[in-house]
């Protein structure tokens, strides 16, 4: 296998978990709803997953776990943000804190026992054969071809449907929505849940496809990045696939130069995907400094019946 | 009922009594946008109700909650020791928290105190690195000066992305804590490393002429001074000065800030510079007053949990000195739970938790329960 198609595959193993946290925070900041609690979703669905995978042996079973426990923790957030309209920055950071804390705890006793196994794989034989896409696709597990699906479901679902065409308006003009009959805190309710299980499932996804064993704080700063991603991708489901691979990529692109026997410290390399991130918020913000960035307009921005604004 | 009295969340109807003459009557909760100010206890209830939430954890782990929460309690203030290793532990947490109160103030949503409080160590190390032979006075002032430099650019960098590019401050921040982190990692592995240090990832040991004085035979040290003089200063500037009553106007309405001529990117810069540099300072006292050498993981994430001490303070000077004492004594408490077997991190799952009751605290408190006639004319 050559360089590139290597850093193919290493990009799309390392991008899914992204890929997966990213659209569940475009579905949460399309409803109006700020999702920074990503970090701490990510590392409660990622121990979710390791303990029940290990107690019980039965992957599915772990995946639906994960799916209830952050979906649990998506209903505490939007209770917070939509029925109390607490404040979503701190009800973000609190779910971090909290998440970091308690999945810290929860997997004390199973640090570093490795997953009774990895995420299963489906193999395509009459896709094998052909050169540069075979090696790709041909070999992909049911996470990764979840995530692809997922895409393009959420787009269709985003621009075509009149599903999406509510939550597009819940997240833009809340006010709007309710007088057009829509149920705005329902929209957000069910999409800020939603949302919170697909980044549940990206913690899943870090520990089955990529480090296949639990350690205290393991997605170092994933979660964060895919909010930033969020923004990069405008809050589009096709782009996030490709400011996710972009990234999975320059995660691996490090690892990968280490391999190859630089000479600049490791430390360094690893520094590549946070400066990155911050870079590319900046370019972004300076060209789009006199056009709309596409952000759901209300978004952060409590909705209230009977409140003027 | 109106056939939207069901999806209605905001003035939700709990329970409608119907009388017979057709007169309706409801308890309805309503949102009273007059109560801006939370009450004082919202901190107190918050700290019951979380330690109630971690007790199901501890006691769903076959432990007896009770008992855990009696461990840590004496073990942060039982003993002299351990109060004087609370205090140690509040002071990071009460000059990070500080920083982070200016900043929240006006809604910068600094989370790189973590970040800052590294750069601040290293910056200190640095100067014993490189200008090992100064006099006490020299050595200390100078790597006081260089944390508190290196800090305000560490908060500089989150706030130029901020101010001139529209980067939300959130994501910035947070990068460079794990920027500043790797670049901890690479100097106590490379450059910096001890060469007597057995091959330990560490710089050399702080002389007696670079480490701050402390108070009899405790781990306590002058840093404290440090934290009681900021809040005395930050208060005096809140209350007194024209730049105070600038952040206080931007703080509670920046439309208006704006319209009356404040500028509000200068103010960003200016809180995030103090916001660094506070947490630089911490960074110093804390390589030069407890550890006296560089190392890996020499913040137990200080600079997160001075968040939810800002915040459990009400951005409120006295309020910070208490709540960091108070979280000073939930790391130590967190530590001596070791020994009976449980893992630290019980206390960062009940500082989280402390800090979602918080807000929902404050939240619930703008809602009064109201019993009125549904006889609704439209409008307000």
């Amino acid at each position: 296998m050559d360089f590139t198609t290597q850093l193919l595959i290493a990009a799309i193993s390392a991008g899914t978990p992204l890929l997966l946290a990213t659209l569940g925070g475009i579905l949460n900041e399309r409803a109006g709803i700020i999702q920074l609690g990503a970090e701490g979703l990510m590392l409660m669905g990622a121990v979710t997953t390791c303990i029940v995978y290990i107690r019980s042996g039965n992957l599915l079973l772990a995946l639906l776990a994960t799916v209830a426990v952050t979906a649990l923790l998506g209903l505490l957030h939007s209770f917070l943000c939509v029925t109390l309209r607490a404040n979503q920055t701190m009800s973000g950071l609190a779910m971090t804190l909290f998440g970091s804390g308690l999945s810290a705890y929860l997997g004390k006793p199973i640090s570093g026992i490795p997953l009774p196994g990895t995420s299963p794989k489906l193999h395509l034989a009459w896709l094998e054969n052909v050169p540069v896409i075979g090696r790709i696709f041909g070999n992909m597990d049911y996470l990764t071809w979840f995530s692809l699906l997922l895409v393009l479901v959420l787009h269709l679902l985003i621009h075509r449907t009149s599903w999406g065409l509510h939550l597009r308006a819940v997240g833009d003009s809340p006010a709007t929505a309710d007088v057009m009959g829509i149920r705005v805190q329902l929209i957000r309710y069910s999409y800020v849940i939603i949302g919170a299980a697909l980044i549940g499932l990206a913690g899943a996804d870090m520990v089955l496809a990529y480090a296949p064993t639990w350690n205290e704080g393991l997605t170092a700063g994933r979660g964060w990045i895919a909010v930033g991603l969020v923004i990069f991708a405008r809050w589009n489901p096709l782009r996030a696939l490709f400011c996710a691979y972009f990234f999975g990529a320059l995660d691996s692109l490090g690892f990968r130069i280490q391999l190859l026997g630089s000479a600049v410290p490791p430390y360094f390399l690893k520094m590549i995907p946070y400066l990155v991130t911050i870079l590319v918020l900046m370019y972004l913000g300076y060209r789009n400094r006199n056009k709309p960035s596409g952000t759901p307009e209300a978004l952060g921005v409590p909705y209230i019946r009977e409140q003027r604004f | 009922m109106s056939p939207d009295n069901g999806r209605n969340a905001a003035a939700a109807v709990l329970e409608p009594i119907t009388s017979g003459s057709g007169k309706r009557f409801s308890l309805r909760l309503e949102y009273d946008s007059s109560r801006t100010r939370s009450p004082w206890w919202t901190p107190i209830v918050s700290i019951i109700l979380a330690l109630l939430l971690c007790a199901l954890f501890i006691g769903v782990n076959g432990m007896n909650p009770v008992l855990v929460y009696e461990k840590m309690f004496r073990g942060a203030f039982g003993t002299t020791y351990g109060l004087t290793e609370t205090m140690v532990k509040a002071i990071p947490l009460l000059l990070c928290g500080l920083g982070i109160a200016v900043a929240y103030r006006i809604s910068v949503w600094n989370i790189g105190a973590e970040g800052q409080l590294t750069v601040g160590v290293m910056a200190a190390t640095a100067v014993t690195i490189y200008f090992p032979n100064l006099s006490s006075f020299w050595s200390l002032s100078l790597m006081l000066l260089f944390s508190i430099a290196a800090g305000a650019l560490w908060g500089l960098l989150t706030a130029i992305p901020r101010t001139h590019f529209g980067v939300n401050e959130l994501i910035t921040s947070l990068m460079l804590n794990y920027v500043a982190l790797l670049a901890l990692d690479y100097v106590v592995f490379g450059p910096w490393k001890d060469p007597k240090g057995f091959n330990f990832p560490g710089s050399p040991m702080f002389t007696a002429a670079q480490s701050l004085p402390v108070l009899g035979s405790t781990r306590l040290h002058i840093g404290l001074l440090f934290g009681l003089i900021a809040v005395v200063i930050y208060y005096l500037m809140i209350r007194f000065t024209k730049w105070g009553y600038e952040l206080r106007l931007i703080g509670a309405n920046p439309v208006a800030a704006r319209y009356a001529g404040i500028h509000i990117k200068r103010h960003i810069i200016i809180v995030m510079l103090i916001s660094g540099g506070l947490a630089g300072i911490a960074g110093m006292a804390e390589v030069s007053g407890v550890t006296h050498k560089l190392m890996q993981g020499i913040s137990p994430g200080y600079g997160y949990t001075a968040i939810i001490v800002a915040w459990l303070a009400k951005l409120n000077p006295l309020g910070l000195i208490v709540t960091s004492i108070l979280f000073g004594g939930l790391i130590v408490g967190g530590y001596s739970v070791q020994t009976i077997g449980l893992p630290s991190s019980i206390s960062e799952m009940l500082q989280g938790s402390i800090l979602f009751f918080l807000i929902a605290g404050d939240m619930i408190y703008r809602f009064r329960i109201r019993r009125s006639g549904v006889q609704l004319k439209g409008g307000r």
